[in-house]
């Protein structure tokens, strides 16, 4: 049991995630992908005349399922299989961080930035509803996320998939390198 | 000729996203198993912390190889096994051929690829990650998603007047 209460390593999950993509294959004909579940719940409930919502969503219910099931295998890694210990990063990550501004380092997320009451400042703001809206917006007119593009698209070798998750990286790039030293001060 | 050309490609915008190729129609009780593996999908994600704000920027930061290796060990899986899935022609549990989509290329790929880049060094998570962080206990993230499903709604209502 210690062994999978404790963080797993990058082959083990790496492997994992990889498999999820013949899993939907070989059991349902289904593409790995997730950001379109974002699509399927504006569908689902604030239908438009508009082309993009105009398909039958319960078609793709699975993926809603699918998305259900992520947010169950959350609760269950951070109960039955809770790691005692703080998250550990690179220590220069931390010292960057610090520099930053960044204090507590406990937790997976950086809790001085995600809570409900930073949500009403300008920083709290920028990071959780702004950022928010950029991977939903993002993702769709890509065509794609992470596992859309950057897992499902390259295992097929898709040229418009390498694009994507190059943009990706670069877009990340930026932002943490030129943004977020000011951002953090806010 | 133009407008021809423009109309296929819209059509081929919103098509070729059907990535449920199954024929056949499955039950609600069926659609379990997606739930199933999707929990999988989640532990995984929370056990080797790609959710983590913090391994999102030492990636960002090339400070750990963790979430390089997380993400080109699974494409390194994945290629095999859609590899091997054409090579022997392996059917679905139902006897279906796998249908592979194509993924369109346009402006949008670019540039709504540098927006999630961008979100995602803000949020520290892709769309799956979202999911997975609100049920690790981070009830905030719940609004993250709220705005994201946002910005898919904004998008879908824009698509049109955007360059594509």
């Amino acid at each position: 049991m210690e062994f999978l209460q404790q963080p797993w390593s990058w082959y083990v999950a790496g492997t994992l995630i990889g498999l999820t993509v013949p899993a939907l294959l070989l059991l349902g004909n289904k593409q790995f992908g997730i950001s379109s579940t974002l699509r399927h719940i504006c569908t689902a409930v604030l239908p438009s005349n508009k082309p993009y919502f105009n398909y039958d969503w319960k078609k793709e219910i699975w993926s809603l399922f699918f998305a259900g099931g992520v947010i169950l295998g959350g609760v269950i890694a951070t109960t039955a299989l809770a790691d005692p210990n703080p998250i550990q990063i690179a220590p220069q990550t931390q010292a960057d961080l610090t520099a930053l501004g960044v204090q507590n380092f406990d937790n997976l997320m950086p809790s001085d930035i995600f809570n409900f009451e930073s949500l009403f400042t300008l920083k709290g703001f920028i990071f959780i509803v702004l950022g928010g809206f950029l991977v939903g917006f993002g993702t769709r007119y890509a065509g794609g996320c992470t596992s859309g593009h950057s897992i499902t698209g390259l295992s097929n070798f898709q040229l418009p998939s390498l694009i994507a998750t190059i943009c990706f990286m670069a877009g990340g790039f930026l932002v943490t390198w030129l943004v977020l030293p000011f951002l953090l001060n806010l | 000729m133009k407008d021809s050309t423009t109309i296929s490609k819209q059509k081929l915008l919103i098509e070729t996203e059907g990535i449920n190729a199954a024929k056949k129609t499955e039950s609600l009780v069926g659609n379990l198993k997606y739930a199933i593996i999707g929990a999988f999908f989640g532990i995984v994600f929370v056990k080797a912390e790609i959710i983590s704000w913090f391994r999102i920027q030492e990636m960002f930061r090339f400070q750990a190889f963790h979430m390089y290796g997380v993400i080109g060990t699974a494409v390194v899986v994945a290629a095999i096994s859609v590899f091997l899935i054409k090579r022997f022609n392996i059917k679905t549990i139902d006897g279906e051929t796998v249908q592979f989509a194509e993924k369109p290329m346009h402006k949008g790929v670019i540039i709504g690829g540098l927006m999630f880049g961008c979100g995602w060094a803000l949020t520290g998570a892709c769309p799956g990650p979202l999911y997975a962080q609100i049920g690790a206990g981070f009830p905030v993230v719940f609004v993250t998603l709220l705005s994201a499903i946002a910005g898919a709604w904004v998008y879908g209502y824009f698509q049109d007047k955007l360059p594509h």
